[in-house]
This record gives C-alpha cells, structure tokens and sequence, in this order.
C-alpha cells in the first residue's frame, strides 16, 4: 500500500526537488552577478585571502568529479563486475560534479565575462592553463566512456575508454594539486606531497559522494542494497579515509620537522582559533574518526551508518580545504626573516577573512548545477545500479 | 676696461650658477642614468635592466613620501583596508635577535624569473625585455594566481569599481595590478614617481637604473656596498636590492 501511494506521488517529489535544486543555482548566479556588479569588495576575500570560500567548494566538487570515477575505473579497468554496474552512474556524477565546480570557478573570476580569453590565451607554464585542458578532456573522455557504456554496439570500447578515463583523472587531480604545490611564495603550500594527497583525497570524497547518492537512489525504488557489496563499498571508503588520514598527517609531521616551518604549523594544529577547531574538530575527529567507527566498529557499518559515515567524510572534506586554502593565506607571508614587521597592508599578520552570503550562495549555486544534473540524469537515463544476483561475487 | 671686467664678473657667476646647480641637481639625476627617452612604439631595449637599490639607513621611518607619490601619480585611493589596492607600502621591520629597527618601502620586485609571470593561465602577467613585471590589464581574468604565487604580496586585486582615473595608469575592477615601476615614465625618461619624492625629501633612499650598465650609478653602487634580494632563497633574481638589511 506504501508503495503503490508514493509511486503515485513520486513525481511531485522529483519536482519538489529539481525546482528546489534550481533555486539554489538560482541564487548563485544572482550573487555571481552581485559580486560582477560591485566588485569583490561585497565579499570576505582581499588582498592577502585572495582565494575564498568559492574555491573551497568549487576544489571540493573538482576533486571529487575525479575521485568518484573510481567506482567505474575499478569496474572497467579492474573488471570487477559490482563496479562495473555502477561506472553510468559514476560518470554522471563526475560530470555533473565537475560543471558545478568549473562554474564556482569561473562565476569567481575578477572577470568571467572574458572567459573567452583563457581559452584563446594560453599560457604553457601555467599549471591553470594546464587545468583548462584537464577540465574540458575529462568531460570529452567521460563522455565518451559513457557512449561505450549506453551503446551495445560500443560495448568492446569501455576497457580501452575505462582506461583513458583512469590516466587522465589521476592526471587531471595531479593538476590540481600542483595548482598548490608550484607556489613557493606560502608555507602551506609548495610540497610535492600535494598532488597525492589530492588524488587520495578525490577517492574518500567521491566515494562518499557516490555512495550517499545511491543510498538515496535505492531508497527513492525502495531497494535493498546487497549487504555483500555494501560490505565492500564501505570497507573501500574506510581504507581511503585512512589513506588521507595518513598523508595529511605527513604533511603535517614533515612540517614539524623544518624549523622554518615550525610557525606555520603551530598555527594550524594549535593557535589558529577556527581553522583549529576545523582542523582537529572537523576533519579529524568529525570527518575521519567517526565516519571511520561507523564503518568499522562491531555491530556497525550497516547502511545508516555508512550513508552518515559517508555524510561526516563531506563535512572533513569541507573543513580540511577549509584549513588548507583559507588556513594557508590567512598566515602571512615571510618576506624578510629574521624581522618582526608591520604594515599598511597586512605584513606579518594574520589575515582575518570572514565569507559573505554572496560567496555562501555562488559555492551552493555549483553544488545545486550538480544537483539538477544528477537528479534529471538518473530520472531520464537508466543509471540505477543493477546487481546481477547470478552474478558471483570477486574477490576483495 | 671697467665694462669688460664687469662682463667677466657676470660670467663668472653665471657659470657658477649653472655649477651650482649641476652640483645641486646631478645627485638627483644621478639617481636614474639613461641614454635616452624610448620614442613610441620602439620596443623595450633588452640590453638594459631596470632596476633599484634601496637603502634602508636612509629611509625614514613615518615617512611615506614614495607611497604618496605613488598613489598620486597612478590614481590609488590611499585608503589601507585589505580590499584596497597598494603598489608601494612601507615595512617597519625589527630585527628579532638585535631589536634593530629597519624602515623601508616594498613593492614589487620585478624578478628576473617571476612567478606570476610563470602561474598566470592567460600570460596576462608579463615581463617586458628591459625586466619590468607589468600586467596586461586587457587580458587579466582576475583569478588572481599571480596573488597567491607572489612572495612578496606586490599585487592587489581591483575590489571595486574604478571611479578615479586620474592617474597614469589604467586600471579596472576584478583585474590584478602591481607596481609598474612608473614604466610610463621610464618610457620618458623620467624616473619612477617614489624615487623622485624619495629625493625630494633629501632622503635619496632609492637609486633606480640599469643595472645592466655597468657604468650605471647603480651598477657601480652594487659593486661597492653590501646589498641584499629579498627571499634571495627563491632564487628569483629580483631587480630590487636592499642595502642595511
């Protein structure tokens, strides 16, 4: 009986949901628009926290649009059949993902009317231009890995396409994270373990992304997922969790090491007020342990728990690049050592950013454009994951 | 006879004038050497590398003469919230094991291997072949990784909408701009509007020229005193040194 009355209602829900998705993108282009209009200046971000909030959530959607394509890599590259079903979905989500961050990004720009420029002026030793390329082939290479998924008569060319996919997002997040490790003007930057933690980062996160997503898929068709690839899946996402765990408290601990360092990561792990607690509290504790005692601990790790665990990875994802972007411009730059200084302009001290509702809703705007995407795309394409209950199960 | 000899007296002190004010004037111009203005539309002499020595034990702490001018001559507000823009801004540094104090101004440093020039997508971020770091303010997307790649926060990013262009330079809102070493000047012969109102106020604390020359006042002054690059670590090779640092 419940099932038949929300099969008649269910349209009204998807409605409900497309038309709240769409305010919210909505509301991002209007505040895009009001930070063109007025300049920058109705946001947080100035002249030492130059890059604010927005990228936080456009770096978030970007890394994960990578990382949730991992679901199809391990499917078409690995020829591991629960994946296998699973890799439309994936593509979807990686594209929609990724629009939603590119559009943060650029909606961003001091100048986004002349986004044309960037495309038309490339610069070989930006790793921004470098990105522009990134960006734009993995939505042709994910597109076309789609294509040999949809189309029987393509169905030979998903391995060679499944694998192109896998080489240029680990290329692609690499890219992302020189975006940080080439600037060797801030301490919170300038390492060559970025780019790992970055690709590691992008396989908790998309992970995450993908299984709330089919937690509510197979809610929605009032489905049981099978506790065996549940099983799977959630062990997946905790060996990531811990992986991230792991390089970030390198990245942490070498820091430790290097006297010069040493100010930096004191503010970080222990004087830095709200990037502290984000650090610690958030990520750490909130985003890792928690999410990591909901997928391991005896008598947990059923679907609730997975679908929070994976919910609380999201929120240390926010607040760890939280930290690292905003966290790593706020301390100031060392520009004569040896020297205490001050200045008109901020030298030798610690930034204070405080992000404005306009940047709030641009960041929300690129979430919501992934929103509508998946939620129109798994509404009209058949992207549902479909175990084959035949189907044995591989080995882990 | 009485005539002639006055004549001869005239010229005596007229010669002794124009000495006086050679003797007077030549610190000044010798502050800047060049050969010649750059007529319009010549393109910037690679031989020639522009540069500045600054000494920071003749820069006066409280004074901000090179700022002002700075701000007057390319049409900055003057206003020091975090979302206005500063080319030039003065340091007071102490040091942290002597308590020395240091006062000195800070711009950009027009490096010879510039990192913003290196990060910038669209190649916005230039450096032209005499050595000045400009920014092409047609071709600036405003996504300011020249801002995070600078490790000297020589740039800012026009926060709001330019009402004032009553300066040199052109400038608008959501483009990146820095220290232009008053190329417009350069270009004229004329040197940057700081070093001028540095010596003005009989400070002298900034010598600016090529540092290619080696015949240069500032050549000659790098070879015979001490001088430090700022983040010399970076190996960036900055067109600006420091003297008393």
């Amino acid at each position: 009986m419940h099932h038949k009355t929300f099969a008649q209602i269910e349209i009204r829900y998807f409605y409900l949901l497309l038309v709240l998705g769409l305010v919210v993108v909505l509301g991002g282009l209007l505040a895009a628009q009001q930070m063109e209009a007025h300049g920058h200046v109705i946001s947080g971000m100035n002249n030492q926290v130059v890059w604010g909030l927005p990228h936080v959530f456009a770096i978030f959607m970007i890394v994960s649009a990578s990382g949730v394509l991992n679901v199809a890599s391990v499917g078409s590259v690995f020829g591991r059949h629960v994946y296998k079903a699973r890799a439309p979905l994936a593509g979807l989500l990686s594209l929609a993902l990724l629009a939603g961050g590119l559009m943060v990004l650029m909606l961003d720009l001091g100048r986004p009317d002349r986004v044309i420029v960037a495309a038309t002026n490339y610069n070989p030793t930006s790793v921004f231009a470098w990105n522009v390329l990134l960006y734009s082939g993995l939505f042709a290479t994910v597109g076309l890995y789609l294509w040999t998924l949809m189309d029987r008569t393509m169905g030979g060319w998903s391995k060679p396409a499944g694998f192109l996919v896998f080489i240029w997002r680990i290329i692609l997040t690499t890219g992302t994270g020189l975006i940080f490790a080439f600037l060797v003007a801030r301490q919170a930057y300038a390492s060559a373990l970025l780019p790992p933690l970055f690709i590691i980062m992008s396989f908790a996160w998309g992970l995450a992304i993908f299984l709330i997503v089919q937690f509510a898929m197979f809610s929605w068709n009032e489905l049981q997922l099978n506790p065996a690839i549940q099983k799977r899946l959630k062990n997946l996402l905790g060996l990531f969790v811990v992986s991230v765990l792991y390089l970030v408290a390198t990245y942490h601990l070498t820091n430790l090491y290097f006297s010069r360092q040493v100010a930096f990561e004191r503010f970080i792990l222990a004087h830095g007020g709200l990037y502290t607690a984000l650090f610690w509290g958030g990520y750490v504790v909130l985003g890792s342990i928690v999410p990591l005692l909901l997928i391991f601990m005896p008598g947990l790790g059923q679907a609730r728990c997975v679908l929070l665990a994976s919910l609380l990875v999201l929120v240390g994802a926010f607040s760890l690049l939280y930290v690292f972007i905003i966290g790593g411009q706020a301390f100031p730059l060392l520009i004569v050592p040896g020297y205490t200084v001050h200045s008109s302009f901020g030298d030798g001290q610690l930034a204070s950013y405080a992000p404005t509702v306009f940047e709030w809703a641009l960041g929300a705007g690129g979430l919501g454009v992934a929103f509508v995407t998946v939620t129109v795309g798994v509404r009209i394409l058949n992207f549902l994951p479909h175990d084959d209950p035949r189907q044995p199960m591989e080995g882990n | 006879m009485s005539c002639d000899h006055d004549q001869q007296r005239r010229q005596f002190l007229a010669r002794g004038a124009a000495l006086t004010a050679a003797v007077s004037i030549a610190p000044g111009l010798m502050l800047y050497d060049f050969a010649r203005a750059r007529p319009p539309g010549e393109a910037a002499n690679p031989a020639v590398r522009w540069g500045m020595l600054i000494d920071t034990t003749q820069c006066e702490s409280g004074c901000d003469a090179c700022v002002s001018a700075c701000n007057k001559e390319n049409g900055l507000s003057g206003r020091t919230l975090p979302t206005d823009s500063q080319w030039i801004r003065k340091l007071e540094l102490q040091q942290e094991d002597t308590g020395r104090k240091i006062s000195m101004p800070m711009m950009c440093q027009h490096c010879a291997e510039p990192p913003c020039v290196d990060v910038c997508p669209t190649g916005a971020s230039f450096k032209r072949a005499d050595g000045i770091v400009l920014v092409d303010k047609h071709r600036c997307i405003g996504c300011r990784y020249c801002m995070m790649a600078c490790p000297y926060k020589a740039r800012s990013f026009v926060h709001e909408p330019v009402t004032d262009h009553s300066g040199a330079t052109p400038r608008g809102q959501g483009t990146v701009e820095s220290c232009t070493l008053c190329v417009h000047r350069v270009d004229q012969g004329v040197a940057p509007a700081c070093v001028e109102a540095c010596a003005r106020e009989g400070h002298q604390a900034i010598l600016f020229g090529n540092l290619n020359d080696p015949n240069s006042a500032i050549a000659q002054r790098i070879r015979s005193v001490a001088s430090v690059k700022l983040r010399a670590d970076l190996n960036l090779d900055p067109g600006i040194s420091f003297v008393g640092i």
